[in-house]
Order: structure tokens, then sequence, then C-alpha cells
């Protein structure tokens, strides 16, 4: 859970306009593509937790 | 400039409008528990929304015309800094996962209603839960002003002026609310989140196609912002008030009453939880979104509104999508946002109008008597009554906000909301893990950084407003020699932290309150210390039933906490099958 926080809430790690995708900067994809990370690792302990009981 | 006014564009706005004031309607017979009239039924929707409709409930209810609008304004207007939104929604999520989980069955054991009364029963502290309802209700306000901004933004670009759209919404908010309750925005969340899905899908793909794709947008939104000395990328002085800004607002987002409302109206924890991971989804649309900000650069959009020195930002999605759609589909789009405006806007009416109801009407203004008696039909039935005059109230309060302040950025509406609202997380969130802290520490924690706060929003400038023009605080005004900013209720929150955690061991003369979630007020502090992650409530019971034979009267053996140690306390509300 503390991976996604790392992630975008150091924006040194990200603040480049390249390598861009189709024209959009590191900056902005970078961030969009963590939306997914997060749910994915919301999604993990949310399965683990209800595993588990 | 005024746009001309077009029929058909107007016409599709009001039909949309209609139906879902008819949906609005329709509502009430949704689910029906045996009486509306109670503020259960009324304000939590009977406590009984399955995955789906929370899902939608709780995305209506966070992600609102803030997205819409002033997101991509803001980007519009200050460029990368703009796009802290989107760390914001990431890390709320793992934040509040389990917190928010662990207050539904706190919640849900004590047939708690709002923040404010989890704090009473938590803590023992009527002067604490009356600062947390204040705080939740003031905090609300601004909130609600900022959805009616969005909808007075789509008029203003249809040609039509004037506050008088504003009072129409009004309207039909308050009527529709005030007989369906909860139930109302729920289903009409639904309606309003496959719109906007279907909108901003449209619009992510059809305007960068028109205007040349993506690199063309971000040079051209480069070049503009450029002129004005801002960026695509943030500047090395940006780095702090970002981060700042993106944690405060996420730490904030659960506080709000609204959010209680949704996490609340739940049927069971689990659904909580896996809304936790189901919600992102919407900030993917709410990234998309802010780009429109970048898009309208490209296209050379200019808002309406406003004067020349301030113009009104708010406008320029209406605008840039009344310039690159045809007129049908602006028509729809319009309607979108003016339905993703009123949604919030309800619920966060509701949540507040629980708040007042619950924790100031009933125990300052007419308390009648025993726990018990509270619990009847009648008080019931009368509490529920106060609660929809109530939330007719704030939404005539919200409406006179809008009309008499014209601010340029809405979003600053949402962020000085969010450096009120911080303030009641140490007696709220670490309310529920712990009883460490004294209640008169939690008040006195609370005066301190709500002061702080409210003194460095007051020194606060910006290019309209001498005092309370931003949330992010400038640290020059404390002869620095820079340029950095930091969100102020940050700062806010760690004086109240720190003032909290020095006078407790200080205050420890005085009595301890009682904790009604803990029946057995003997048992030392440290039994709440176990579940730090709230893990063990669902991933440890079989052990926790044995433990709990094991030790059946002296409690857990010192220099461990095991699962067992809070048998009496919060860990017994097991999630509900």
């Amino acid at each position: 859970l503390l991976l996604p926080l790392v992630a975008v809430l150091v924006p040194e790690f990200y603040n480049f306009s390249n390598p861009s995708i189709g024209g959009v900067p590191f900056f902005y994809w970078w961030q969009l593509l963590w939306i997914v990370g997060v749910a994915v690792c919301v999604g993990i302990v949310y399965h683990l937790t209800r595993r588990t009981r | 400039v005024i746009p001309s006014f077009n029929g058909l564009e107007f016409g599709i706005v009001i039909g949309m409008f209609a139906a879902v004031t008819v949906l609005g309607f329709v509502a009430t017979r949704w689910h029906r528990g045996a009486s509306l009239t109670s503020l259960e039924e009324w304000g939590l929707g009977g406590r009984k929304f399955g995955t789906t409709v929370s899902w939608f409930l709780m995305g209506g209810d966070l992600y609102t015309a803030y997205t819409f609008v002033a997101v991509p304004a803001l980007l519009f207007g200050t460029g990368a800094a703009g796009f802290f939104a989107v760390p914001y929604t990431i890390v709320v999520f793992p934040l509040v996962m389990f917190v928010a989980a662990r207050m539904w069955s706190v919640c849900n054991e004590h047939g708690y209603a709002t923040a404010a009364d989890l704090v009473r029963g938590r803590h023992g502290s009527r002067v604490l839960a009356l600062l947390v309802a204040i705080t939740g209700i003031v905090a609300t306000m601004p909130y609600i002003a900022l959805q009616l901004t969005g909808i007075r933004a789509v008029f203003e670009v249809m040609g039509i002026g004037g506050d008088w759209p504003l009072w129409v919404a009004f309207v039909v908010l308050a009527a529709f609310t005030f007989t369906s309750g909860l139930r109302a925005p729920a289903l009409v969340a639904i309606v309003k989140d496959i719109l906007i899905y279907v909108m901003v899908l449209v619009a992510v793909s059809y305007i960068p196609y028109k205007l040349g794709g993506y690199g063309f947008i971000f040079h051209g939104a480069q070049s503009a912002l450029a002129a004005k000395g801002y960026g695509t990328l943030l500047t090395g002085s940006q780095y702090l008030g970002y981060t700042t800004l993106a944690l405060g607002s996420a730490l904030a987002l659960f506080l709000y009453p609204h959010s209680v409302t949704g996490v609340l109206a739940s049927r069971s924890q689990d659904v909580v939880k896996k809304n936790m991971s189901l919600l992102p989804a919407y900030s993917l649309m709410l990234g998309f979104i802010a780009l429109l900000g970048y898009m309208a650069l490209a296209a050379h959009v200019k808002p309406v509104g406003g004067t020349a020195k301030a113009p009104d930002t708010t406008t320029i999605v209406p605008v840039l999508f009344n310039s690159q759609f045809p007129h049908w589909l602006a028509g729809v789009a319009f309607g979108a946002i003016v339905i993703g405006a009123l949604v919030p806007a309800a619920i966060m009416a509701i949540a507040a109008a629980n708040t007042f109801a619950r924790d100031i009407y009933r125990p300052y203004i007419r308390p009648s008597g025993s726990y018990r008696q509270e619990v009847s039909k009648f008080v019931a039935m009368e509490e529920g009554l106060v609660c929809q005059i109530v939330s007719v109230i704030l939404k005539l309060g919200a409406v006179a906000v809008i009309v008499s302040l014209k601010l340029t950025f809405a979003l600053e509406f949402q962020l000085i909301g969010g450096v009120i609202v911080i303030q009641i997380l140490p007696a709220v969130v670490l309310g529920l893990y712990t009883r460490w802290f004294h209640r008169w520490a939690l008040v006195a924690g609370w005066i301190a950084g709500m002061g702080l706060s409210v003194c460095m929003l007051y020194v606060t400038k910006s290019a309209t407003a001498a005092h309370f023009g931003s949330a992010s605080f400038a640290l020059s005004s404390l002869g620095l020699h820079t340029k950095v900013t930091i969100w102020t209720g940050i700062v806010g929150v760690v004086a109240n932290l720190v003032v909290a955690t020095v006078l407790t061991p200080l205050l420890a003369w005085l009595p301890r309150s009682r904790d009604e979630t803990s029946p057995d007020e003997t048992q030392p502090a440290i039994r709440i210390a176990g579940p730090v992650l709230g893990l063990q409530r669902s991933g440890a019971q079989p052990p926790y039933r044995r433990q709990q034979a094991a030790w059946p009267v002296a409690g857990p053996p010192t220099g461990s906490v095991p699962p067992a140690a809070d048998a009496k306390g919060l860990g017994r509300h097991r999630r509900r099958a």
C-alpha cells in the first residue's frame, strides 16, 4: 500500500517530460498509470484480508 | 464575450434536468423501508446499499463538479500544479481503506450516523463532538457552493447569465431530496455517472483528434502557459506545495460529512473495502478530464464572464465543449455537468443536515432525556423532519454564498474547506484506533490547529482577494526568501497533533471519560493499540476467539498486544455476513 504513495507523492521521481507516449509527457502518463496501480494494490490487499478471514 | 443562445442545447439540458427530477421523486419508492421519516431511512438510505450502488454513490460523492469544472480550470490557469488532483485521488484509497472499514463497523454497531456521533461515543466528550459537527458543516458549505459554481458556469456559457438558473436548480434539488432523502441522489448518481463516462470518452478522443493529437495539445499548452510564467512541468519550488496538497486533500476527503454518509450507507464492511479498489476508476476519469484544461489552452479557448484581469476560468470546459462539439452533443455534455453537480450537492446537504440533527439539534436544542427515549419513534420522526428542513436551509445558504462571492478559482473553495475539515482528523481517525489522547487535549489541539490555519488563510492574498485568497501558504510570508508554498491544512493539523500529544500527559489528572464503544471501562488504553491497520478484525477471527477463551478476565499477558486485547473494544465489531 505504501508503494503508490511514494510513487506519486515525491514529484522528484516523475517531473520530466521524457519519455513521452504519443505526445503525453512522462509527468502525466506516470501519474495516470498509478491510478491503475493503486486499484490493483488495494484490490490485492482486499482479497488478502478477505481470504485469511 | 457573451456566447449566443442556442435553443437545441438549452432544450436538451432542460429535458435531462426534468428527467432527473422525475427520477428523484421515483426514488422515494426504491427499496423502501418501513418509514421514510426517520433519519436512518432518510439520511442513510436505511444503510443497505450494495457494492454497485455504493460505488456510484461514493463516486458521485467524491468526484463532483470539482472534477469537471474546477480541476481543468486550474490546469488551464496554473499548469502542472493543477494536476495535484491526480496523486490526491491516488493516495486517498490506500490511506482510508482500513479507516473507512473500521468506521463503518463501529458506527453500524452503535447506530452512529455521523463522525460527531462517533466522537461523542468514543471520547465521551460533548464539546469535542460539537466541534466536530460544526467543523463538518462549515467545511461542507464551500463544497456545495463549488457544485453550484459549476452549474452557473454551464448556464453562462449557454448564454443565460444571472443567478436565476441557480435558484431553479436549488428548488428542484430541495424538492426531491426533501421527499426521497439519500435514495434520490443514489439513483440519480447512476444515470449521471454513465453520462459522464460517455462524455469523457468522447471528449478525450474526439477533441484531440480535431485539434491534432496530444503532442500538439501539450505543445500548445506549454507555450500558452509559458507566457503566464507557468509550464506543463513543476518547478522545484512547487514540489512541497504539490505533495502536501495531494496528501492533505486525501486525508481530508474522508472526513467530510458526505463521505462519511456515503461509507455508512453501505450494506457491509466488505462493500466499503471492495469499493476502495473499485473507486480509482473514477480517478482515471478525473485525470483525463483534467487534461481538458490543456486542450482548452491549445484550442485558444477564452473563458466567459469575470473581468479582464480575473477571468472566470471555471467556464473553460463548457466553452471548450461549445466550440468543439456539435450543438446536440454539447447540450448532452452540459446536461451531464449540471446533473453531476446536483447529485453531490444533494448528498452534501443531506450529510450536513444529518450532522446538524444528530449532533447539534438533539443534544443542544432539544435534549430529550435518556438514550432509550430518544430512540422512540416520535423523536426519530422529529429528527428526520429537522434534518429535511436543515438540508433546505443549507442549500439556500450555499446559493447565497455563490451569489454574493465571485471567486476566480472555484477550486479554492474546496481547498479551504479541506483545511478546515482536516482539523477533526485526530479526534475522528486516531480516535478509531486509540483512546490515548485525552479529550480536552484533543479540544485544545483542535483550537490550536484551527486557529493557526485560519490565521494563515487570512494573510494569504490572491489576485482578487486580500484575505482567504488561497489554501497554499507562501513561506515567504514568514520572511523566508523562497517561492515555496505549502498547503495550510498540513501545518494546522501538525500543530493540532503536537498540542494534543503534549497536553495528554499533562491532563492525566483529569478523570477519563467513558467509552461507549467499549463495555469494559477498566481496560487499559493499550488494548486498542493492536489493530493498527484494522487487519486482525477480518484477518484473525478464529485465533481471536481462542485467545478470548484463554484470558477470560485478566486480559492479555503484558508485553504483547494480540488481537484478543481488542476483544472488548472496537475489535468485536465483526463484519456482518
